[in-house]
């Protein structure tokens, strides 16, 4: 542990303090509630070995991280349709996975999302479950180019009001009317004050506030459910695998907002905009990260890489326009004392040289097709790796295969520690014989000793 | 000039490109031999793609510019032949899956290389594969999948062509982001690849197998 004198100001203090702070509020949550000691022993050995993970040192054994979203409901029958409309069972449904399957770190239920906040707003970019795709399956985005490429100048000159009245505008239906406001920094001086309201007195403009204070109350009864689960599973023993969420900036540019197929011309018809884009959308995702892992005291930081994958782009596009903005997030991260989880699904074989640019000891990248053995030979002085359990496994193999799969990544990924046992996609089902095959294999035989 | 609109589209230079197709239009060249110049340019762009020169920005880049050379083109084209095609492939992403980028990569490769693709879209239900297997009576069937969920789509398609008696008829190739072996066994199709190249041999040695 880190010596803090009392003094120092949080500004004053070394990302290695903030993160020692963070690790501590981490150990010790406010207001919980353990059912037993027990479970007060399994909580803090949990953030532990986690620590010890990301630090590189070696744990008591190979953690277990059940990287799931709607797996909970779809392994014990219940319909994903279900948990995003009731919130009682979304809570009640993902504290009785752990109580069953017993991962050291789970997903929170809160990336769930819930159906009737969906409905009220009228989002146009996803199908959920019931609503433009089976009720038994997850939710699956529709692409479309939300943001034109004419539109790049505004996005670059206030990201804000760019989100707030044209991109907002056109992903929410109900939200339609906030097109038609005027800039809020407009607002400078008494005598634009009444012209400016004048907007807010029309139908439309007051159907998207409606809109948004309906999603508001909803969303105030589901997030009752969601932080009562939040609290009784801390108190059971288990610990919520992050707190904040962030992305590569190419990543939020090029997944919902423009587009992947947009993005994919514009790299070609206004790369200078694409980079201007992304290094403007850089310190909102730094805030972002840090204000999640802040408002739930636990300092990971998780984030769903995509367009950098293995074989989406030329390396030269992947120095160019995805990794700097990346790694500018990840390092200011890291200096306001939280923890990367960089979860780099697809393959991430060409891109493992640039990760040993990562701050050490700081951070930790979950693979999916990545050679693991090769990323612990290139990352293993640099940073944590975790992951390699493919989904065609978790849901077609049988748990003799998952056993041998858990072995094969301890015996290689885990050597000397450094490593945790994930998914290395996030997962909408499961199969009950090779998840328990997964999680008790690895608590058995990742044992350091 | 011809010369020129193949090495320029498949450089990608857009605006160059376009000029060039527009001239040729004014100068009376034949419409066809412009369409042909441009899918000689998409071939060398597959061959870019698979020797790992181009990626998946320059495959949608030229397919947008393949959109603007078709539009010039088509206005001052008769109903021309059809080039001779090597086969010809069913595609489509599986029931209750709405991804559909991969899959038209994969289409855009199975074109270039030149087979002729039937894109049935996305969240197609078996029925529909098998329909079209039997109006087309096409050799080859590529089944894309984005998620987990459809893992049981792509077995009960395969299940359903095979219900349908077409099994014998047709080489079943899956492909997409969390499919692998395992997937394969699984849902009891011929083959799998990890993307659009992968996809193009697959076809290939199927065509191949059948003729010898």
């Amino acid at each position: 542990m880190t010596a803090t004198t009392p003094e120092k100001t949080w500004a004053e203090l070394s990302p290695e303090e903030k993160r020692d702070a963070r690790f501590r509020t981490y150990l010790a949550p406010e207001g919980i509630e353990f059912a037993s000691p027990e479970a007060e022993e399994r909580y803090r050995a949990g953030v532990t070995r986690f620590r010890d993970v990301i630090e590189l040192r070696t744990p008591d054994r190979v953690p277990v991280l059940i990287n799931a979203t709607f797996m909970p409901a779809k392994i014990s029958g219940v319909l994903p349709h279900t948990i995003m409309y009731e919130p009682e069972v979304l809570a009640s449904t993902f504290k009785q996975f752990l109580v069953d399957y017993e991962p050291d770190y789970y997903f929170t239920p809160a990336i769930i999302g819930d159906g009737k906040v969906f409905e009220i707003l009228d989002i146009q970019q996803v199908a959920w479950p019931g609503h433009g795709v089976a009720k038994d399956s997850g939710y699956q985005y529709v692409e479309g180019e939300y943001m034109r490429a004419d539109e790049y100048h505004a996005l670059i000159d206030d990201p804000t009001d760019f989100w707030m009245r044209t991109y907002l505008p056109r992903v929410c239906g109900a939200l339609a009317g906030l097109a038609n406001i005027a800039p809020f920094t407009d607002l400078w001086e008494i005598v634009l004050v009444s012209g400016h309201m004048v907007t807010f007195g029309t139908p439309d403009v007051q159907k998207a506030l409606q809109a948004l204070m309906d999603a508001g109350t909803r969303a105030l009864t589901w997030i009752q459910h969601v932080g009562a689960f939040e609290a009784e599973a801390r108190g059971l023993g288990f610990v919520s695998a992050a707190g904040g969420i962030s992305k590569a900036p190419f990543d939020i540019l090029a997944d919902t907002v423009r587009g992947t197929r947009g993005t994919m011309v514009d790299l070609h018809r206004r790369p200078e905009q694409v980079l201007e884009a992304v290094e403007r959308l850089t310190p909102l995702a730094i805030k972002q990260g840090v204000t999640g892992a802040t408002a739930q005291a636990n300092p990971v930081v998780f984030m769903p890489l995509h367009k950098g994958a293995d074989g989406f782009m030329s390396d030269e596009q992947f120095r160019t326009f995805y990794w700097p903005s990346l790694k500018a997030v990840v390092v200011g991260l890291v200096n306001e004392g939280c923890v990367p989880c960089l979860f780099c699904e697809g393959g991430y074989n060409s891109r493992l040289e640039y990760l040993t640019e990562l701050p050490k000891g700081s951070c930790y990248c979950i693979f999916d097709r990545t050679d693991m053995a090769r990323a612990k030979e290139v990352l293993g002085d640099t940073v944590a790796i975790g992951g390699g359990i493919h989904p065609g496994l978790v849901l077609t193999g049988t748990a003799e295969q998952m056993r041998e799969r858990c072995k094969e990544l301890i015996d290689t990924a885990g050597r000397g520690g450094g490593y945790v046992m994930a998914f290395g996609t996030a997962m909408d089902e499961g199969n009950p014989e090779t998840v328990h095959a997964m999680i008790d294999f690895t608590k058995e035989y990742g044992v350091y000793r | 000039m011809e010369q020129d609109l193949v090495g320029t589209l498949a450089d990608l230079k857009e605006d160059e490109a376009l000029a060039i197709v527009r001239a040729r239009l004014e100068a009376g060249d034949d419409p066809m031999a412009i369409f042909e110049d441009a899918r000689r340019a998409m071939e060398v762009i597959g061959q870019r793609f698979a020797a790992a020169e181009y990626f998946i920005p320059e495959l949608v880049y030229a397919g947008e510019i393949m959109k603007e050379i078709s539009a010039l083109v088509k206005p001052s084209l008769g109903a021309g032949g059809e080039a001779e095609r090597l086969g010809q492939v069913v595609l489509g992403t599986v029931a209750g899956d709405i991804h559909d980028i991969g899959k038209d990569i994969v289409g855009f490769m199975l074109d270039v290389n030149g087979f002729q693709v039937l894109d049935l879209g996305v969240d197609v239900q078996p029925e529909r594969f098998v329909d079209t297997v039997k109006e087309s009576g096409s050799t080859i069937v590529g089944l894309s999948a984005f998620l987990t969920i459809s893992f049981q789509s792509l077995k009960d398609t395969v299940e359903a062509i095979e219900e349908a008696g077409l099994r014998e008829q047709v080489k079943i190739m899956i492909g997409g982001g969390p499919v692998d072996e395992q997937v394969r066994r699984y849902t009891g199709a011929d083959a799998w690849g990890k993307d659009a190249m992968e996809a193009v041999d697959l076809a290939k040695s199927f065509v191949e197998g059948v003729s010898s």
